[in-house]
């Protein structure tokens, strides 16, 4: 497989010099590999960005084989290609304006009958199909015969056996995509019916709107879609049909309402029609191995406590590993700083040293240190969610969830906030809800991420020594407590409205796959780096130079210690001298240059710092740190995910309130109770 | 006639209608929720959401969501039919 340029103009030129290019669309339903297959075709060449104008993620890769090229396009995974979410309408979308030469449907062969749904769906769009049956191996363990020849026979289109995880089909599935593409293959389709009782008012329909269709959309599936009740598709034949016709229409589809039902249920008619000679299952009777787990794991009692288990491994292996190896790259990254600026003492003007060793390297630098803690979190993670453990997770949180209006779709992004709120901001799209997903936006910043744990980490010893543990179990849990009442807050007061439907499949468990994992981690690691290397490099040049200038050094005079004194009164509420204002400050930029700050302005402030703020300052600065304003990264994903300056300045102005509100009243009850 | 939220674990039904919005009955019915379909639930504690498995398939539900899912208990719907 040879290096391509990336696939995000679908303009490309069909013909590469003598390379037939051959544009495959992958589609299938959640949970049924389609990932897997997506990452075997591509290997590491891909390229993960928007759908124009979404926010949902799209995956297109390609690879070469022979004289044939092939681009290939992930489809967001779905269960059917209504108009109901998004997704749907951007994987629909792509297969009726792109046009892609081959879509191919990949399946479960565990479950054919469920994930054969959306083939239903597929074989109604102007593009060949090729049936993928994945996960035979899964199948064959569970006793399930599955007769690819005799499937192929009945539905008219190919259908390749794979097992993806096992690196099995592959070669197979080129050579059906490659002699459909070239309609070599004799594809003849068996496309599924409506019931008798509907298809007099299809064929009704159909001879009201065929003259009025716009391209590119097939009149039979547009008739069958207004049929449906498709909201998309009626707004769009309101407008393209004359007044009285679309009166006429109107009418129809208000008598035929409840047609969904048996649409749907006739699509599983079919299905059941196409696999009764090619899927055999065994007879009922021992318990697989997922409804084994699942006694325990999705029990109320038991569940609850091996998911609290779970979540005490994944944190303990977390930091346990991470927290040495980013010791070690923190002094790798000290000491190449110290010898860059040793190397180039008088090559360059001093205040550009000082900016590559201090700003550059200081700055960014540390943050690229999270990496081992980061990377040993999300393979972790990788792994639940691999194994299918995830959605079980997300079921035993879901009665927590709905305190604030949320179910336990909102459990995952928000689990990843522990390692970087980021990828937290952009693991929301998974909840289908606009309400449900601006909320959980909101509320992610509030997750302590590893950064303002480290700054814990290192500063609570320096106050409260021995107790330092418990003050930061106790810093967490006023973090997840200020999340809890915000999130009902703004459930009962602020947010009216519908609250989102939890609707949601739990996968069979299976052993999870070493490259999926990989490239899980891989893609929520570049996510951080990106963003380590974009806005956070940015910022801490310009806090760099506000430190640096005008003394020239000295941080006493700078920019930043006027802004800081500016700030005194503030800081004295809360008992805290001017330069804590300014660590605080700081941490906007990436939290651990809360650390990094007190380091420059107080030199070795593990023995000075005790003395200079009372208990009650102490632990108030180490409230209002962690509950303060997300960093800039975080921000700047908000404004990205939600595309809205007034829910961002929002959820910047409520954390900045907020953390100082808290700060304030510890200070302040803590002195009085100190006196008394 | 009963919702799903009324099924003890360990039992199955048939479904009859869902009473919802339109995005309601597509969702579900492409999950496989259409009338017939038989529907087993496995879990069902009287509070929090359900799971129960309807074409090979476990889906969870929430409370809410279930109670719009009207099921015949097996035995039921055949009465009904011989009755009407």
């Amino acid at each position: 497989m040879q290096r391509l340029a990336r696939v995000e103009s679908e303009a490309a030129a069909p013909h590469v010099g003598e390379c037939v290019t051959i544009k495959v669309a992958l589609a299938g339903q959640p949970n049924v590999g389609k990932s897997t297959i997506f990452n075997g075709l591509t290997g590491m060449n891909q390229h993960v960005g928007n759908w124009p104008g979404k926010t949902v993620e799209q995956k297109t890769g390609g690879c070469a084989r022979g004289d044939k090229q092939f681009d290939f396009v992930d489809l967001p995974g779905t269960y059917s290609l209504t108009a109901n979410s998004v997704e749907e309408r951007v994987a629909r979308d792509y297969i009726l304006h792109e046009r892609p030469d081959v879509v191919v449907a990949v399946v479960d062969a565990a479950i054919p009958e469920r994930s054969l749904y959306l083939l239903a769906e597929l074989l109604l769009l102007p593009a060949p199909v090729v049936l993928v049956l994945n996960m035979m191996d899964v199948a064959a363990q569970q006793g399930i015969q599955v007769e690819p020849r005799v499937l192929e026979a009945a539905l008219g289109i190919p259908v390749v056996p794979m097992s993806a995880t096992k690196n099995q089909g592959y070669e197979a599935l080129l050579d059906a995509v490659v002699a459909v593409g070239d309609e070599a293959y004799p594809y003849n389709p068996h496309r599924p019916v409506i019931l008798p009782a509907h298809q007099t008012v299809l064929e009704e329909l159909i001879t009201w709107v065929a003259a009025y269709v716009p391209k590119p959309y097939p009149v039979d599936w547009v008739a069958l879609k207004l049929l449906e009740g498709d909201d998309e598709v009626v707004a769009l034949m309101q407008s393209a049909l004359p007044d009285e016709v679309w009166t006429r229409v109107h009418a129809t589809l208000l008598r035929h309402e409840d047609a969904i039902l048996d649409i749907a249920g006739a699509r599983y008619a079919w299905i059941a029609r196409m696999i009764r000679a090619a899927v055999v299952r065994p007879k009922v009777g021992q318990m697989g191995l997922t409804a084994r787990l699942d006694r325990v794991l999705t029990h109320p009692v038991w569940g609850t406590l091996a998911l609290l288990g779970v979540l005490a491994v994944v944190f303990w292996l977390t930091y346990a590993i991470g927290t040495p190896l980013q010791g070690g790259m923190e002094d790798l990254i000290q000491q190449g700083a110290e010898a860059l600026s040793a190397g180039l003492q008088g090559v360059l003007p001093l205040w550009l040293v000082a900016l590559l060793a201090d700003g550059l390297i200081g700055g960014a630098g540390m943050v690229v240190t999270f990496l081992p803690i980061l990377v040993i979190f999300f393979a972790v993670l990788g792994f639940l969610e691999d194994t299918g453990y995830m959605a079980r997770a997300a079921y035993i949180t879901d009665r927590f969830m709905h305190a604030m209006g949320l179910h336990g779709k909102s459990f995952l992004p928000l689990l990843l906030g522990f390692g970087c709120n980021v990828p937290a901001i952009l693991g929301t799209r998974i909840i289908e809800t606009k309400r449900a997903r601006w909320l959980t936006i909101l509320l992610a910043p509030l997750i302590p991420c590893t950064a303002r744990m480290a700054v814990v980490a290192i500063l609570a010893p320096v106050f409260f020594g021995r107790a330092a543990m418990w003050v930061a179990w106790g810093l967490v849990a006023v973090n997840l407590g200020v999340l809890a009442v915000l999130g009902i807050v703004f459930h009962r007061f602020v947010l009216k409205g519908e609250q989102s439907m939890f609707i949601m499949e739990l996968p069979l468990y299976h052993l999870p796959n070493a490259r999926s994992i990989g490239l899980y981690v891989w893609q929520n690691v570049i996510a951080f780096l990106q963003k380590a290397g974009t806005v956070i490099l940015a910022a801490a040049v310009v806090v760099w130079a506000l430190s640096y200038f005008p003394a020239g050094g000295d941080v006493t005079q700078s920019y930043l210690a006027w802004i800081g004194r500016g700030l005194a009164p503030l800081g004295a509420l809360m008992g805290l001298p001017w330069m804590l204002m300014i660590a605080l400050l700081t941490s906007f930029v990436a939290k651990e240059n809360t650390i990094a700050t007190l380091g420059v302005l107080y030199g070795n402030f593990e023995t000075t710092l005790p003395a200079l703020i009372t208990p009650p300052a102490a632990l108030g600065f180490l409230i209002v740190q962690i509950l303060f304003i997300p960093c800039v990264a975080t921000v700047a994903a908000v404004k990205q995910e939600t595309r809205s300056w007034a829910w961002t300045l929002l959820s910047l102005g409520l954390m900045f309130v907020i953390s100082l509100g808290a700060g304030i009243l510890v200070y302040q009850v803590g002195t009085l109770l100190m006196r008394g | 006639m009963s919702p799903l939220t009324a099924l003890q674990p360990g039992q199955t039904g048939l479904i009859h209608q869902l009473r919802g919005g339109h995005r309601f009955v597509s969702r579900l019915a492409a999950l496989g929720f259409t009338p017939g379909a038989p529907v087993t639930v496995t879990r069902n504690r009287g509070i929090g959401p359900l799971i129960v498995t309807v074409r090979e398939t476990q889906v969870a539900l929430g409370r809410g969501e279930a109670g719009h899912v009207m099921v015949y208990l097996e035995g039921e719907g055949d009465a009904t039919v011989s009755q009407g």
